[in-house]
């Protein structure tokens, strides 16, 4: 039987170096076969915090358990860990199926049954015929599924990446990120990913760790990210959102009556007391009208229009503050000077704790 | 990834029992795996000979064993016989200890313990007792008696420290050092000791010896005195007719050839890459020469053109009844010879730095309308103004640390190099002041040194960007171009008279007095006769060559491979105190050779180091020496080839080592056919440290130069340098077209930058 996948464990790990630190206080847990996403913008800890899963960097403290055993002090080589990195990293002196034997031949594997894993993985992604191109000679997606497999021929407790889509060009990504998804299902792994791309990190992982300044700043699923956002930094990083002030009048339960400019909401509160709060409005959960659209509508005059051929964005002023919309209608364009109404639908804003 | 459907409702084939191995290792506590170290500490100590063996003796080394010279620590320490050899029982009981201990905390606070104690404990006795009792006269008051006596370490002695060190590394790798790579902690413990051992120790002796009067006891009043002495920093040359101190004369030669080498390098480097010159190949020669140039060839080659009897002389005389002189014997004479010699290491240092500059950067001065020559002097020579500074400061340490030039050509013109080997080997031998002379050599090429390290040796690459950038470099305004010209073509066809004399002056007679052809000075070094036994090398020089590349061919690969090791751990691995580590290694480089020399007589000649007389001693001076060459090439390949290389190995299981040996080296392999060939040459061309350390058995080929020109054999001393030149000439050539078919064939895909170069 394939091995079961293990769960990775942080327990209050940071890093320092020097007087900088990396990655702070920071704990978490990855559940066996699940693949989760470290998410945020570049210098947030999140690609340190996956080089101290893989043992490329020692913690500065807490610990750090892979399949329940501890890890902390582990080199890499010594850790059932692998990873694909985001230059692919290949042995330029080396073939594809040199390339992937590598893992096995270190181990001691006789060359001939290493070559015949090595084939078997190549397989898996795709790339039977080229076991004897050199590296150089594939294309930049050929040379990231030689890394897949290279990673994948030890059949590790867990299989990491770093931001792997980074270096294809924009349509190739939705597929390899689909590939890789489907990868990780068949395959049962726990798949560890690093991207600063958010769409990207909605779209294949089973939950999202959100990092910030190298601590955590929230960790979900996709859906409770984008829905529960847990702070104004989270709210902006996944999805764009407008955040505006409101005012919560009536605590009513687990709901309450917010009240922005004109419009009155019925909203989950979300621990929120009675007084001024932050609320995020996605950009699609508002609509333009032409004509006044219920009560719940502002006044407003367009700024910006862009056509994007699937959706319209517009920038818009009004007694809100500026507000960026997203129609994904098949609506005629409002020209910039058009006085518009927005609608507000309740779906797509949140309050924000805090 | 379209193939994944094919497979996916197959499940994957299960594993044999016997392929665990292909598994990674995890268990936790088996990272660092003492046994085997512990098990030859163990060897060494109980089994191996503990003292250094005179195997030139008539006795039999090991007669007696266990006891006897050849006897090993545990032998000796039980019967009696060096008692003091017992103690070492205690740290090897505790690194057992900790081997056993099932707790990794305590395991590995055991072995740097009994690693640490175990080092300190071998070295102190080592350093306690010496060959006429204790060492030190408060010990030996302090005991009573004159003490035990005992003679340098052996191979037991040796294996013990070095597996000592490791168990120190390894308690420290299992501490979470340098990331728990036992390998790396190691390999960075040897190079730190081998350096403490090998530049640090033999330094800090001449230190230590200047403060001392030549019995031994601290003297620091003659300390004083000799390092103001009135030989030494004197200025009589500026008000009178008197001659300066040598340290004057030593600074003055250095600073005129500094500035003479940089305006001559600077000349060639821009006549390189800024002009039309026809006959760069040339200029590439140019470049090869000083590598492979005994540093006294030249100064032999001016004698015989310019000395009383040179051929220049004697035709000067003939002709024009200038009368015959002693000129060239002084500060002309050095001057001229180290220009020669050191304008090449200029022009390689300004030739980087003058192509580094982006074209771009000129093209838009002269798409701004400015003319070539102000492009010139207000772009062109303010970016190449750091190499400039280099390689000023190249050639002031160059020459301050040359030795065969004024030992040849000197005359009554003393600079610090030949009076510290005098000091040391001529008649009124002064160790001490030797040293103190050494202190202020060494002193001057550290601040150079230092200089150079802070002020400029960050700049000077600056304009070197990673991208490849089109655009031509502006040519050179005309005025510039000419005066390159007129400054470069004269010196260049003056070096090429030398070396066409160098190569024929050994098939005549005499230069300057009888130009018969002859073949009497390669027959008396090189012949080869067949006696009784068959071919027998009878020729002179034979003795020197042999020896000669059998200790080059020693030092190569030593060299080359920590060198390279240093290199690698500079570039790949983040640990504490880099930067000194750094320091450190470049900084044997700029010793002066003849400190190196004298700083090992003084270190290695008394137990518990006794290496002199060996040809241990030469290889170890060749490898330290020349090591950061290594050093460089490999910082310098290895920076351009992505890290995660090295990390995507490192996370399929293999260990440093193995990725050492699989991934890196194989990427390397240019640096390392340079480094073998660097190191190789420099040790068949290296004068001035090996001078102090020949021996009748190990003479070398430059010492045996050099004793014929001391004896006036001009004719065999211009032959051998010759054999020499080609010999490694051709070695040069041979490697290099090896080198380059390499280059052709697989390191064409690292370069491609898709693979190599993260992003």
């Amino acid at each position: 039987m394939p091995k079961a996948p293990a769960s990775v464990e942080f327990r209050s790990v940071s890093k320092r170096y020097g007087l900088v630190t990396a990655v702070d206080d920071v704990t978490f847990t990855i559940e066996p076969g699940t693949l989760v996403t470290l998410l945020g913008p570049s210098g947030c800890g999140k690609t340190t915090t996956l080089r101290l899963i893989a043992g490329l960097e020692m913690a500065s403290e807490g610990q750090i358990l892979i399949g329940g055993a501890d890890v902390t002090r582990l080199s890499a080589a010594d850790r059932d860990v692998s990873m694909v990195f985001q230059s692919y990293a290949l042995f330029p002196h080396m073939s594809v199926i040199e390339n992937v034997a590598y893992g096995p031949t270190v181990q001691g594997v006789p060359k001939a049954r290493a070559r015949e894993m090595a084939a078997e993985k190549i397989a898996v992604v795709g790339l039977s015929g080229l076991e004897n191109r050199s590296p150089s000679e594939l294309s930049g997606g050929q040379q990231q599924r030689v890394a897949v497999a290279r990673a994948l021929v030890l059949e590790p407790q867990v299989l990491l990446f770093d931001e792997p889509l980074s270096n294809l060009d924009a349509k190739l990504r939705r597929r390899v990120r689909e590939d890789i998804r489907a990868l990780q299902q068949q395959l049962n792994l726990t798949v560890a990913y690093v991207t600063h791309d958010q769409e990207e990190a909605l779209a294949v992982s089973d939950r999202i760790i959100v990092m910030s300044n190298a601590r955590i700043a929230q960790a979900g699923t996709p859906r409770d990210l984008y829905e529960q956002p847990a702070d104004l930094f989270v709210a902006d990083f996944i999805g764009d959102a407008n955040i505006l002030d409101g005012v919560l009048e009536e605590e009513r339960g687990e709901r309450g009556l917010i009240r922005l400019g004109p419009v009155a909401l019925d909203l989950a509160r979300r621990g929120a007391r009675s007084g001024p709060v932050k609320l995020a409005v996605r950009p699609d959960a508002m609509a333009i009208t032409a004509q006044p659209n219920g009560r719940a509508s502002v006044e407003g005059v367009v700024e910006h229009s862009s056509y994007l051929g699937r959706s319209l964005e517009y920038r818009i002023s009004s007694p809100l503050g500026e507000l960026f919309v997203v129609d994904n209608g098949r609506a005629a364009v409002h020209p910039p000077g058009a006085r518009i109404h927005v609608g507000f639908s309740e779906g797509g804003i949140v309050v924000l704790p805090g | 990834m379209t193939a994944i459907t094919d497979v996916a409702g197959r499940p994957t084939r299960p594993r044999a029992a016997g392929e665990g191995s292909g598994r990674k290792r995890r268990s936790g506590a088996e990272g660092v795996r003492s046994g085997p170290v512990l098990l030859v500490a163990w060897i060494a100590y109980a089994i191996l000979p503990w003292y250094w063996l005179d195997l030139s003796g008539s006795a039999h080394p090991l007669a007696g064993y266990p006891v006897g010279p050849g006897g090993s620590a545990l032998a000796l320490g039980v019967t009696g016989r060096a008692w003091w050899l017992l103690p070492l029982l205690v740290p090897l009981a505790i690194a057992t200890a900790g081997w056993r201990s099932a707790d990794p905390q305590r395991r590995n606070g055991l072995l740097v313990l009994g690693g640490a104690l175990g080092l300190l404990a071998t070295l102190k006795q080592g350093f306690l007792i010496g060959l006429k009792g204790w060492s030190f006269a408060w010990l030996a008051a302090l005991m009573g008696g004159p003490g035990p006596t005992q003679v340098g370490f052996g191979l037991g002695a040796g294996v013990l420290l070095y597996a000592f060190l490791l168990l120190v590394c390894q308690g420290l790798a299992g501490r979470g050092w340098c990331r728990g790579d036992a390998f790396v902690v190691g390999a960075v413990g040897t190079v730190v000791a081998l350096i403490l051992l090998f530049v640090f120790f033999p330094v800090s002796t001449i230190l230590a010896s200047a403060f001392q009067d030549n019995a031994g006891h601290l003297a620091l009043g003659e300390f004083a005195a000799k390092i103001t002495d009135q030989s030494v920093w004197g200025l009589d040359c500026v008000t009178g007719q008197l001659r300066c101190g040598v340290a004057w004369n030593t600074v003055f030669l250095g600073l005129i050839v500094g500035v003479a080498t940089t305006a001559l390098g600077l000349a060639f480097a821009l006549i390189a890459t800024r002009t039309r010159f026809r006959f760069k190949g040339a200029l590439r020669l140019l470049s090869i020469l000083p590598i492979i140039t005994p540093p006294f060839v030249i100064g032999l080659a001016l004698i015989l053109m310019f000395g009383r009897s040179g051929a220049v002389t004697a035709l000067l005389s003939e002709w024009f009844g200038v009368p015959r002189s002693r000129w060239i014997y002084g500060l002309p004479g050095i001057f001229i010879a180290q220009v020669l010699a050191f304008t090449p290491i200029a022009y390689m240092v300004l030739v980087g730095v003058v192509q580094g500059i982006s074209p771009s950067l000129e093209e838009a001065s002269q798409t701004l309308r400015a003319s070539r020559w102000t492009t010139f002097r207000t772009l062109t020579l303010p970016l190449i103004r750091p190499g400039l500074a280099n390689a000023f400061l190249l050639g002031f340490v160059e020459s301050l640390a040359d030795f065969g030039n004024p030992l040849v050509l000197g005359g009554n013109y003393e600079v610090l190099s030949t009076k510290i080997f005098f000091a040391v080997v001529g008649a009124a031998t002064d160790q001490g002041r030797a040293a103190v002379l050494s202190i202020v050599l060494l002193g001057f090429t550290l601040l150079a040194f230092w200089a150079q390290q802070m002020w400029v040796g960050k700049k000077v690459y600056v304009t070197v960007a990673g991208k490849g950038d089109a655009g031509l470099p502006a040519p050179l305004p005309r005025r510039v171009a000419w005066a390159c010209y007129a400054t470069a073509v004269p010196w260049a066809l003056f070096t090429a008279v030398i070396y066409i004399l160098i190569l024929v002056g050994g098939f005549v007679r005499s230069l300057g007095r009888d130009y018969t052809l002859t073949l009497d000075h390669y027959v008396a070094g090189f012949r080869i006769e067949q006696g009784l036994g068959g071919w027998v090398f009878s020729g002179g020089a034979w003795d020197s060559f042999f020896a000669t590349v059998e200790v080059a061919a020693m030092a190569a690969p030593l060299t080359a491979a920590i060198g390279l090791l240093t290199g690698y751990l500079l570039t790949r691995q983040r640990f504490a105190g880099l930067r000194a580590f750094e320091f450190s290694t470049l900084l044997s480089f700029a010793i002066p050779g003849t400190v190196i020399g004298v700083s090992y007589i003084l270190a290695f000649n008394v137990p518990p180091f006794e290496l002199t007389g060996t040809a241990l001693i030469l290889v170890i001076c060749f490898v330290f020496r020349n090591m950061p060459v290594g050093v460089r090439s490999a910082v310098a390949t290895l920076s351009q080839i992505d890290k995660s290389l090295d990390e995507a190995s490192l996370t399929l299981g293999a260990r440093s080592w193995t990725t050492i040996r699989l991934v890196v080296a194989p990427l390397l392999r240019p640096a390392i056919m340079a480094s073998l060939v660097y190191s190789f040459v420099r040790a068949m061309t290296a004068v001035s440290a090996v001078i102090f350390l020949v021996s009748a058995q190990y003479n070398m080929a430059t010492t045996y130069i050099v004793g014929r020109v001391e004896a006036g054999e001009f004719g065999i001393a211009i032959a051998y340098s010759s054999v020499l030149i080609v010999v490694m000439l051709v070695a040069i050539v041979g490697i290099e077209a090896l080198v380059g078919k390499r280059k052709l064939g697989r390191r064409e895909t690292a370069a491609s930058p898709a693979v190599a170069v993260g992003g």
